[in-house]
């Protein structure tokens, strides 16, 4: 009963325009009070306001509790409207930072430029990153193994019942049942889908012809709005397969596959596994620009190789001088190993060691 | 007001409370078509920019790729999903909110009229998520059954073909839709019904007319225009039906033939959908597939006014 009125409350935080917004179900999502060393607050009485990544949202809300919960003066209000209208509202200058799932395109990039002062641009931060979870619903069916090009074909119609050889052979310990696959895509733009399909596109390009975008390009399927959608769905039907960050299938009791990576054991997805995926990812931008680039295609052992990085978009230079201070003391704390540390209770990977010092550095360095 | 009865007006004294009200209603009417023009200009010019840097065709096109470079995006899936899903639904909520309504104002007892009147009420005051809950998590499970009997004797004609999978399709959203417009037209038809001239039912009864020949020579003719109005008011709320949509369809950027199986889209679905991860350019598009809402209803409107007008004589009023 209380898995059914958690997925209630999923169901109805996400129906609404928030595709990923969740509760975390303790009360004041994780206000933890450090000692003062951890965070240095900005001074004045300032509101800060962010908008963009739903997959960043239970993340930020923590962080943001944390952070007011420890510095007076200070207000953030992080609003999870999406990727794409968060980067829309930081290049009209209404935000002071914005969270994105994808990399900026080059025209976002110089239309930045107007909004920067200085000669700034935009430049991104990675800041945590999520397993993105295969979800599934097959009654006594536990620890179901996939690889990319099953992954692939499920996704694109090429496989359609559940006791398909290729599907055996990757179980042979288990009695797949003579059932439909319905699998289930976001029918809105998103981030999720954007790394989930790029993950197919690096792993396994033969299976998946189609171009990695925020909207899906897979053929057949059916679709639901938002990753509470999705979740809902796959509970409701018999034989549905879905992917949504790893909280999601934690929530509502949803069981997840193990991907066969190549490199000896399936990898189940977890924090852990999504943390190894983050330490061999390379820093890509250029000038200060953390853009990451991760390996999809990856064979290393207890990798998980779905993982979905988000980024905080910020000007590198030239940042509006009324919440500069802010923003500052704010992405110290989130980068801070404080703030890393409170992403692992609520399913989130905490960005590698050296990554996070690029990170810490550059936040130093706005202006 | 004629011009005798102004020059009147304008000899009788007048209280500031004349001036306020006159200012205020004439502000409010102001108001309305300023409000009309600016949502007109702005749909206008967005969907103006966006439609001359579409690569694929507006109108034609089955595809929505509005932020890729080049964008390409067209509106034939969304008109076509929101008229199909629209007319199931006034197909299934008409007849039934007009024998609601006659039930409540011609066959009900008193007492059992005023609860039904108070129930049709409550219904049109749940909120449309609701709704889309109620579609998505009670109603999608339990169509199968249905449309396995539709598909085994209708299946021939392709509209009625399914294949089993969930029934997240034009037919169901229209039949949620159906339920969410039964109060509006119900409780106008009920209006209307009850202001049918005592003296004509009379007058027929006199004649010997049974209850069935006294509505059917009496009260349908003189609501006719009435019906037509409450079905555009609920019509109208169809088309525009947004979360509830979103929650039950599963969309795609197709245009089936069988009205069972899932897929197809909506204007104010698609809108909500992609909204969230539209660029700059995505943005126009979208408004540009409002633009083109904004004009079926209007053309709806326009439509149903002009078969109001045309019956007006017939029925003696306007309702």
């Amino acid at each position: 009963m209380k898995l059914r009125l958690g997925a209630a409350v999923l169901a109805l935080s996400a129906l609404g325009l928030t595709a990923c917004g969740s509760d975390d179900n303790s009360g004041l999502p994780g206000a933890v009070r450090f000692s003062p060393k951890d965070v240095h607050c900005a001074s004045g009485d300032r509101t800060l306001l962010a908008s963009g990544s739903s997959a960043q949202a239970n993340a930020m809300e923590v962080w943001v509790n944390s952070y007011q919960a420890n510095c007076d003066g200070g207000r953030i209000n992080y609003k999870a409207t999406g990727s794409g209208a968060g980067v829309q509202e930081f290049l009209q200058g209404t935000t002071a930072f914005a969270g994105s799932d994808s990399e900026l395109s080059e025209g976002e990039i110089e239309e930045s430029r107007s909004v920067c002062q200085d000669e700034g641009r935009a430049i991104h931060l990675p800041m945590l990153a999520g397993p993105i979870a295969i979800g599934y619903n097959l009654p006594g069916v536990d620890g179901l193994v996939l690889d990319a090009p099953t992954l692939a074909a499920i996704f694109d119609s090429a496989i359609d019942r559940w006791d398909d050889p290729a599907l055996a052979r990757l179980n042979p310990d288990v009695a797949l049942p003579d059932l439909p696959i319905t699998a289930f895509h976001r029918s809105d733009g998103s981030g999720t889908t954007d790394n989930f399909t790029s993950y197919l596109r690096a792993a396994a390009p033969d299976a998946w012809p189609h171009e990695p975008d925020k909207a899906w390009r897979g053929r057949g399927g059916q679709s639901a709005d938002g990753s509470s959608g999705l979740v809902g769905q796959v509970q409701q039907t018999e034989g549905a397969i879905s992917y949504f960050e790893l909280s999601y299938a934690h929530q509502n009791g949803v069981d997840t596959a193990r991907i066969d990576t190549g490199g000896g054991q399936p990898v189940a997805a977890d924090v852990d596994t999504a943390s190894n995926a983050l330490a061999q990812a390379d820093v890509v931008g250029e000038d200060g620009d953390l853009v990451l680039d991760l390996d999809f295609a990856t064979r290393e052992p207890d990798v998980y190789p779905i993982v979905l990085v988000t980024y905080e978009i910020v000007c590198d230079r030239g940042n509006a001088p009324g919440t500069l201070p802010l923003t500052r003391a704010f992405l110290e704390y989130t980068a801070g190993e404080q703030g890393q540390r409170d992403l692992a209770d609520i399913d989130y990977a905490p960005l590698s060691p050296d990554i996070v010092e690029q990170v810490r550095a550059r936040v130093e360095e706005l202006s | 007001m004629t011009r005798t009865a102004e020059r009147a007006a304008e000899r009788t004294a007048e209280r500031p409370g004349d001036r306020i009200f006159s200012a205020l209603s004439r502000g409010s009417g102001i108001a309305l078509l300023v409000i009309m023009a600016a949502i007109a200009v702005f749909l206008a010019i967005r969907a103006a920019i966006a439609i001359s840097r579409d690569e694929g065709n507006f109108l034609t096109t089955f595809e929505w790729d509005a932020n890729a470079d080049p964008p390409v995006f067209g509106i034939a899936v969304l008109l076509f999903g929101t008229v199909v899903s629209s007319v199931i639904a006034m197909a299934i909520a008409v007849p039934v909110a007009t024998g609601i309504a006659l039930f409540i104002s011609h066959y009900a007892p008193r007492r059992v009229a005023a609860t039904f009147s108070y129930l049709v009420d409550l219904l049109a005051a749940v909120p449309s998520i609701i709704y889309g809950l109620w579609g998505a998590l009670y109603l999608v499970p339990r169509m199968g059954g249905l449309y396995d009997w539709l598909d085994q004797f209708f299946g021939w004609t392709g509209i009625f073909a399914y294949d089993g999978t969930p029934a997240r399709s034009l037919m169901t959203v229209g039949i949620l839709l159906a339920i969410m417009i039964l109060p509006i037209i119900t409780s106008v038809t009920r209006e209307v019904f009850r202001q049918t001239p005592k003296s004509n039912q009379e007058a027929a009864l006199a004649l010997g007319a049974t209850r069935w020949e006294v509505i059917r020579m009496t009260v349908l003719p003189f609501s006719r225009s009435g019906i037509i109005s409450a079905s555009m008011l609920g019509l109208g709320r169809a088309l525009g039906e947004t979360m509830a949509v979103a929650t039950v369809l599963s969309p795609s950027f197709l245009i089936n033939a069988s009205l069972l199986e899932s897929g197809g889209a909506t204007f104010a679905q698609n809108i909500a959908s992609q909204f969230k991860e539209a660029g700059s350019m995505g943005r126009d598009a979208l408004i540009a597939s409002g633009l083109v809402l904004f004009l079926l209803t209007l053309l709806v409107n326009g439509a149903a006014r002009l078969i109001i007008a045309r019956r007006k004589e017939y029925s003696g009023t306007a309702a």
